[in-house]
């Protein structure tokens, strides 16, 4: 073949077409097309069961909350529109509405925590467009502020309402900053990361470790031996919204 | 060509100062939400999505339309509308850009866009959405650009213009898809997780743009030299009839799986829009202005009457930018995951930034029509 002008265009289009088709295939290959990583790389799923038996025996109790919030610079925002949570207690009616009407005796107490689920096949991760948000290994949803481009994919995708957007600065909403945290900017979604930084030196969360009851219990859901696991056997234990296919890591105890 | 842009009246000129100051207007705003966030917006934890996203919505709809003016005239040969295909392309590319627009001030951290492109990210449906209306967008601009200078030069037309033109059709198609898919693959979003939403969005889309597209031929036709011809206006006038029954159509099928099954969750997010929420009053409006176009449009001596089909596209437009920009994006998180039913009311910054959007796009629509009608004169 001649090298005309033509040609030597014809054979860059093509070429680029080519590496741009291959790099696509392999992105997809690599990440599955919805997003069904496997789910335990390493073995383990951690997650919690909360013993709503042992939960709020002090009414109006939210030592679980301000642990997290503290530890994890969370702002306290007047706003309600505007409020960043990572653990907070809502009334049991909202969390499980399917547990509403009954003629059985009351067996959820008024109010209870709600977090992040952490969940076996979350939606936030599957929609969002950058990977800011991925599932680790063991479980854990992870978020990286830096890359999130806020567009909120994953606050319309979420089906418990766990993710917070930083509509407004939230350093001025810092009691008392922690240093060893960092702090979010504005324009960024944030949520709950299981105390990430705490499993890394070997700790279990904050929210669990501030518990007085001893009422939520962190472990590794793969593991039958652990705390959770040892729990979950004896008792009946419900997941918020377990048929929308999320399989949620947060146990209830009833 | 660009310098027949550059040459009008007074009336052009004041029209064009009009959108500059709403794009100014609009842009010292977009500043204020740099700095301080979209805490300035009426977005909430609970609306995490409003006006923005919802009128992105909307007008990749109108985009879409373009096609309804491409497809008979280029596969079935419908030669009326062989003078109006490059006002649908043209419309095509200002209203994408629209979206793009949309897109860019919905986002929290507007500098890191092009992570979506550093980390593809094929599972997610916003890369896609990315990906297809980029590409719209060039397949239209390259196109009407195109056949625009073959008009203006008298040369025929490049032999790879008609491949591309028919790759805008499928295209079209797909922009619009793939938008509802953003919305319908959410399980816990119970006014958006139905397969008909696809259906309904090209639907809704192409009862919207050709509306739109035949007040745009009414108005040239009295403002300028140009003409579209009766016979064209009147096939767009049957086009929006159809598509217009189609979606009135598949509004009530939604209603039906929701109000006869009487699942709570279905049930709950359509009460609300339509009675408990406070969008019911723009709901019903919308839903009385539908029904009532639909009436002038079905009598052929009304629809014929073109002051009656000018009323009945400016009802219809509006119906479905209520519907769609507004109802179905602001009512679908109604209500939030948690049960709360929250009040959102758009504040005046997020509205004038949504104003020099739509001004960046009336801008876009005259400066392209401006040269074509200016290309047709010379002829």
């Amino acid at each position: 073949m001649k090298l005309t002008r033509k040609n030597f265009l014809r054979l860059a289009v093509g070429g680029a077409i080519a590496a741009c088709s291959g790099a696509l295939t392999r992105t997809v290959r690599g990440q599955g097309l919805v997003g069904t990583q496997p789910q335990t790389d390493d073995g383990v799923r951690f997650g919690m069961v909360i013993d709503l038996q042992k939960c709020r025996r002090e009414a109006g109790c939210s030592l679980c909350r301000q642990a997290c919030h503290q530890a994890h610079n969370v702002p306290e925002i007047p706003d309600p529109q505007h409020a960043v949570k990572w653990i907070w207690n809502e009334p049991a009616a909202k969390v499980f509405p399917a547990a509403g009407e009954s003629f059985s005796a009351r067996t959820l107490p008024e109010q209870l925590p709600i977090l992040c689920n952490h969940c076996q096949h979350p939606a936030c991760v599957r929609v969002c467009p950058t990977q800011a948000t991925w599932k680790r290994g063991d479980g854990v949803v992870m978020m990286d502020y830096h890359r999130c481009i806020g567009c909120r994919y994953c606050m319309a995708a979420c089906p418990y309402g766990s993710r917070s957007f930083n509509f407004e600065d939230p350093r001025p909403y810092l009691l008392k900053p922690n240093p060893d945290f960092p702090t979010r900017t504005i324009g960024v979604v944030e949520k709950c990361n299981f105390c990430e930084e705490r499993l890394a030196a070997g700790k279990g969360p904050a929210c669990a470790a501030a518990c007085p009851q001893g009422a939520l219990v962190f472990g590794d859901l793969s593991d039958s031996a652990s705390a959770p696991r040892q729990l979950l056997e004896g008792r009946f234990a419900i997941q918020r919204r377990p048929e929308l296919g999320c399989g949620p890591s947060i146990f209830y105890l009833v | 060509m660009l310098d027949k842009a550059l040459v009008g009246n007074r009336s052009y000129w004041g029209w064009l100062l009009c959108l500059l100051v709403l794009i100014a207007v609009g842009g010292l705003c977009y500043l204020r939400q740099l700095q301080e966030g979209l805490g300035i917006t009426g977005l909430s934890r609970d609306v995490s999505w409003g006006l923005y996203i919802g009128q992105f919505t909307f007008f990749v709809g109108v985009a879409a339309s373009a096609v309804m003016v491409v497809l008979p005239y280029y596969l079935h040969d419908v030669k009326a509308f062989g003078k109006i295909t490059l006002l649908g392309e043209f419309l095509a590319v200002a209203a994408v850009v629209m979206c793009m627009l949309f897109i860019l001030v919905d986002m929290g951290q507007p500098s890191r866009v092009l992570n979506v492109l550093l980390h593809p990210t094929p599972h997610s449906l916003m890369f896609w959405d990315m990906l297809s209306l980029s590409g719209y967008l060039l397949i239209n601009l390259v196109a009407g650009w195109v056949m625009l200078q073959t008009e203006a030069t008298g040369l025929p037309a490049p032999g790879w213009i008609k491949p591309l033109v028919l790759l805008s059709i499928p295209w079209a198609i797909s922009i619009h898809t793939v938008t509802a898919f953003l919305y319908s693959g959410l399980a816990g979003r119970s006014l958006w997780f139905t397969a008909v939403l696809a259906p309904r969005f090209l639907a809704s889309a192409f009862a919207s743009g050709p509306a739109l597209l035949i007040l745009l031929c009414l108005l040239l036709r009295r403002c300028t030299s140009f003409d579209a011809g009766r016979e064209a206006i009147g096939k767009l006038a049957t086009i929006v009839t159809y598509a217009l029954a189609a979606n009135l159509f598949l509004l009530g099928v939604e209603l039906f799986t929701a109000f006869y099954s009487g699942m709570p969750e279905h049930l709950e997010s359509f009460t609300l829009l339509f009675s408990g929420g406070g969008l019911a009053p723009l709901m019903w409006l919308a839903l009385a202005a539908a029904l009532a176009a639909f009436a002038i449009l079905l009598v052929p001596r009304w629809r014929g009457n073109e002051k009656l089909l000018a009323t009945a596209a400016i009802m219809i437009f509006g119906s479905l930018w209520a519907e769609k920009g507004i109802g179905l994006i602001v009512g679908g998180f109604d209500p939030s995951p948690l049960g709360r039913v929250s009040a959102y009311t758009p504040t005046f910054p997020e509205v004038a930034i949504v104003a020099a959007i739509w001004a960046t796009g009336a801008l876009l629509v005259t400066l392209c029509y401006k040269i074509l009608v200016a290309v047709r004169a010379a002829d």
